[in-house]
């Protein structure tokens, strides 16, 4: 469980999280959604620690991990996996030795046992045949699957996903989602998702929060948030002309 | 046009002139980016987390920063030679002067001077605008967040092998350039005819000073540190996008230059005083 308390985050003078209280559940996939510049990304970023917030306390289970000293967030850093809206696979090293890296730096397996490893991690997210290949040789969502390999190589306990289907034709958007789900509740992981597609929500949005200029404006689950009554969160989830047509329809 | 003003003790308010507010900027921006460098520093030389995987690092920058600039080093050194060696023999064409003086002259010009700190201005340009740009694109497309939400410490994993790989093997590229360079300043002299190879190889071997070779490894190192650190500096903290990398990569070529040749006066002044 990950739980954020009053946090508040701005950059220069410009105030980019604002008192956001939520607790993320374990074995759920949670979703932080809103329109971009939200904030969505500064939050997910400083909830991992790759951004000091303000003020605020972001607790890991019961312990207090922005308080934390370098050093001992490598503990916790090494329970967290992460998929980059980017993938941020290391260009000079090829799909297996992404996926090997945590291995070899936070192990002491044998290269038989980690090789061993890579294979399961890579097979898991369906990626076969291309453990030579170089990211560049890859597709959009082949590196996604791959940065999911490598996120979840160490067993993870907390898996963080930074829009993972930014980039994507609708059907890889949902098969990335549905591994997401499938890996959230094979290894009971407390799973944060950033995310501005209805479909991901509507797919695997056990637990939503909405955020609005930095601000928490609400928090439900998939099917709460169709008959919310919160207006800014009705505007970004009816957006389109279709969900427009399917709303007014309903009524 | 308004000036900024400030009060005095007095309640009198006194213009500040242009030239202080941004005089003041500067040295604020100064001390800022000097004090991110050396943290930074900090950073780079703690504990590795995996010194098996550090050393394979290293041995990988080996190659990429070292061994494929043996080429352009080699070159350069060659040119540089033959046109010391031309020149000097156009600048002692007096009879009182012995020809040996003209390999003498190339021998010292490439040791004491060419082969260290012009070898290091070629390096800034090739090994620091790589650096910069490598580690800038990993910034920009999160390379480096991922390295930091793994645990890793990526300033040190990232940057550290770097200043190995160049600080064990520039010394070997300036040897290189040193013999090339006395080479390439025989061939020249030789194939037009103003020195003949006996007298440029008794000019070369005359009054030779071992402690100038010392000098100019010592200097190697200096700069193998300077181009290294600041070009990775600069690459580590770009922020936003390709055009970002590329005004890192410039900026670590320009300042590294500046500072190589800084510490060429500061290290000569110290070490041949």
């Amino acid at each position: 469980m990950i739980s954020v308390k009053n946090v508040f985050k701005s950059f220069d003078d410009k105030c980019v999280l604002n008192d956001i209280s939520v607790t993320f559940e374990t074995g759920k996939t949670n979703l932080i959604i809103g329109r971009s510049g939200s904030g969505k990304t500064v939050l997910l970023k400083s909830i991992v620690g790759l951004y000091e917030v303000d003020s605020g306390e972001i607790w890991f289970e019961n312990t207090l991990f922005n308080r934390l000293a370098f050093k001992e967030k490598k503990v916790i850093r090494s329970e967290m996996g992460m998929l980059f809206q980017g993938s941020a696979l290391f260009d000079s090293l090829t799909v297996e030795e992404n996926v090997r890296f945590p291995l070899e730096m936070f192990t002491d397996n044998s290269p038989e046992e980690n090789n061993e490893r890579v294979n399961f991690c890579l097979n898991r997210v369906n990626i076969i045949n291309a453990n030579k290949l170089f990211p560049s040789e890859l597709s959009g969502g082949m590196k996604k699957r791959v940065a999911i390999a490598r996120a979840i190589a160490l067993n993870p306990k907390y898996l963080f996903c930074d829009e993972p289907n930014s980039g994507l034709d609708p059907i890889t958007a949902i098969l990335i989602d549905a591994l997401i789900k499938e890996l959230t509740e094979e290894y009971s992981m407390t799973t944060i998702v950033n995310t501005h597609d209805m479909n991901s929500v509507m797919e695997i949005g056990e637990k939503i929060i909405f955020i609005s200029d930095g601000m928490k404006c609400w928090e439900g689950n998939k099917n709460e948030i169709l008959t919310s009554d919160c207006d800014t969160l009705n505007d970004f989830v009816f957006a389109n002309s279709l969900a427009k047509k399917l709303r007014s329809s309903n009524k | 046009m308004h000036l900024p003003f400030k009060k005095h003790g007095n309640g009198n308010t006194v213009n500040i002139s242009k030239f202080d507010v941004h005089y003041s900027d500067i040295m604020i921006k100064f001390l800022t980016q000097m004090g991110r460098y050396f943290l930074l520093l900090k950073k780079v030389f703690s504990k590795p987390e995996k010194p098996s995987l550090y050393y394979r690092q290293t041995m990988r920058e080996f190659v990429y920063l070292g061994l494929t600039s043996i080429g352009i080093i080699a070159i350069i050194s060659f040119f540089m030679g033959a046109v010391i060696t031309l020149q000097t023999a156009y600048n002692t064409e007096n009879p009182i002067y012995p020809k040996y003086l003209i390999g003498l002259g190339c021998r010292d010009s490439i040791i004491l001077e060419f082969s260290s700190t012009i070898s290091a201005l070629i390096l800034a340009g090739k090994v620091g605008s790589n650096i910069a740009s490598e580690l800038g694109t990993m910034r920009v497309t999160e390379q480096i967040d991922a390295l930091e939400i793994m645990g890793v410490n990526s300033a040190s994993y990232l940057i550290l092998p770097k200043i190995i790989a160049t600080f064990l093997f520039n010394p070997i590229l300036t040897l290189i350039a040193i013999i090339v360079g006395i080479f390439g300043g025989g061939i020249a002299g030789t194939l037009s005819g103003v020195i003949n190879t006996e007298n440029f190889i008794y000019g070369i071997q005359y009054a030779f000073i071992p402690y100038y070779i010392v000098y100019s490894l010592i200097k190697t190192l200096f700069f193998a540190f300077i181009i290294t650190s600041v070009s990775s500096f600069q690459g580590y903290y770009v922020e936003g996008g390709s055009l970002e990398v590329g005004r890192a990569s410039t900026k670590a070529v320009v300042y590294s230059s500046i500072l190589i040749l800084l510490f060429n006066v500061i290290l000569t002044q110290l070490l041949l005083s």
